[in-house]
């Protein structure tokens, strides 16, 4: 079980400005997005991610996130090679407002280089982000 | 005009009962409304399996009285006006001189000589100067935009649970039909008709904006725990785009006439004049205009407007608007089209992103209520 902190950001994940999570689990990354996110966009219809083997770059557009009435782009908190995509979603894309931590996951990359989970926040800083938004 | 003198947006009388369930409010034809409450996927099933409570203050309504109000409407709208009894609501279509729409209205004739015309927030402004640009001797107008409220119960249970709350007798008033009566414990009349905007039956109750606030809290308390949901402006376009309902400035505009947007059974040629007529008649004499189509998409991806539409590899228009159908269970919606593309059938490519994703021509409707 992950543990939360005051807003439901869950310790133990990394977090970006544009309101996505990141698990690192050696120099694989999962991402998705937060609960804050979600509960921003409203009902998620569908999720559009890069193909397996694609090499993305930390923080740009790579995908986007459609709720019934708004289409919103994807940016990627982390840079490398996808080596996972979520494929439950396209038949499920509601559960990512029903668990974005869990099984709405989106995608794993392969970071090229560990250094840039630097350039993301800790729960701290995401929970403060949220707080003041 | 928008917004007032200070470039504010507006709000409606129910502006903070909207606050207190938690609405998100975003800003729409110069008011702040709420765009959903809780979810639009709830909001939606509750109108289609239950009833949803509407606030619709925005919208434009303008009061006309006199007795030279059916002629003077008649030579500005497609369909008729004159003709029109004493408890009676009809659809109809403000037109330019090239057969494009100025906006789609509704006219109630509350009697003789009194009507209610509501017209579309985001025209209210223009509609204000269309109606004013030609004054008529034996017409008298009113502009109520922004001064009474409108609040619409829709869905299958609206008639039960709205009934105990009215002095009019709902099961006698027939779709489209309108009635001047009260809501009980109130003192000032309001007008209520069995129009809608969802494709379910349902109601819409005209009122002051002093009696806005009671009413919605009388409507909600009693029966918010049976499944009355209030519902945003988000779930509502969802509603009317399944009901094959037009919006306007996406299936009609001052450029899409009623023709193209489908709305021929709305134009009366037999009428010896109108605004645009000739236009209109030129247009389907030659048949070859574009024209909107219903779509479904075959994959996950929702089309959304703007998107380019092909049929063929060749450039055959664009979608108008585009949105999960829940009903559907599929992404639904709207292509402005050439007319052989847009035949029921049709198979056409979209292209999202890119990318071309295989849609189906669908006959309109989406969606129709199941008979009671």
């Amino acid at each position: 079980m992950m543990t939360e902190m005051a807003n439901g950001v869950p310790a133990g994940l990394l977090y970006s400005k544009e309101h996505e999570w990141v698990k690192l689990d050696g120099d694989v990354a999962t991402v998705g997005i937060t609960d804050y996110a979600q509960s921003s966009l409203g009902d998620i219809v569908y999720v559009e991610m890069p193909r397996m083997g694609a090499t993305i770059t930390q923080f740009d557009s790579i995908g986007v996130v459609e709720s019934v009435k708004a289409v919103s782009d994807i940016f990627t908190p982390v840079g490398g090679e996808i080596v996972g995509t979520n494929g439950e979603l396209d038949s499920d894309p509601a559960s990512v407002n029903s668990d974005p931590y869990g099984q709405g996951w989106f995608y794993k990359v392969k970071l090229n280089d560990l250094s840039q989970t630097a350039n993301l926040l800790t729960p701290e800083q995401y929970e403060q982000l949220i707080a003041e938004s | 005009m928008t917004t007032d003198a200070s470039g504010a947006l507006r709000r409606t009388a129910l502006h903070d009962a909207h606050l207190a369930l938690g609405a998100r409010m975003v800003p729409f034809g110069g008011f702040e409304m709420p765009v959903q409450y809780t979810s639009i996927l709830k909001e939606h099933e509750a109108v289609r399996k239950r009833a949803g409570l509407f606030d619709l203050s925005h919208m434009g309504q303008f009061t006309l009285d006199g007795a030279g109000v059916g002629a003077w409407a008649d030579a500005l709208t497609v369909n008729k006006v004159a003709t029109m009894k004493p408890g009676q609501a009809r659809y109809n279509i403000f037109t330019n001189d090239r057969g494009g729409a100025h906006d789609d209205v509704i006219f109630y004739r509350l009697d003789e000589n009194r009507w209610l015309l509501v017209v579309n927030a985001s025209n209210a402004d223009k509609m204000w100067n269309v109606v004013t640009a030609e004054p008529a001797s034996g017409v008298e107008l009113k502009n109520l935009h922004g001064e009474r409220a409108l609040i619409a119960i829709q869905g299958p249970r609206s008639i039960e649970w709205l009934q105990p709350y009215v002095e009019a007798d709902l099961a006698s008033l027939k779709y489209y039909a309108c009635a001047e009566t009260r809501v009980k414990e109130t003192r000032d009349p309001i007008v209520i008709a069995r129009t809608g905007y969802t494709g379910e039956d349902g109601f819409e109750l005209f009122l002051p904006s002093s009696e806005a606030t009671g009413v919605w809290d009388l409507l909600l308390a009693e029966n918010r725990r049976h499944g009355l949901e209030p519902c945003g402006l988000g779930a509502r376009d969802v509603l009317r785009l399944e009901a094959g309902m037009p919006l306007y400035g996406h299936e009609m505009t001052e450029e899409i006439t009623p023709l193209q947007a489908g709305l021929a059974w709305a134009i009366k040629f037999d009428k010896p004049a109108f605004r645009g007529k000739d236009a209109l008649l030129a247009q389907r004499d030659a048949g070859d205009y574009a024209r909107i189509a219903a779509l479904v998409m075959e994959g996950r991806v929702p089309a959304r407007s703007g998107y380019p539409v092909f049929a063929d590899g060749a450039r055959a228009g664009e979608i108008r608007s585009g949105s999960w159908g829940p009903s559907v269970e599929k992404n639904i919606g709207t292509a402005l089209v050439e007319p052989a593309a847009a035949a029921e059938g049709s198979s056409l490519e979209v292209e999202v992103r890119g990318v071309r994703h295989r849609a189906l021509v669908v006959p309109m409707p989406f969606y129709k209520r199941p008979k009671p």
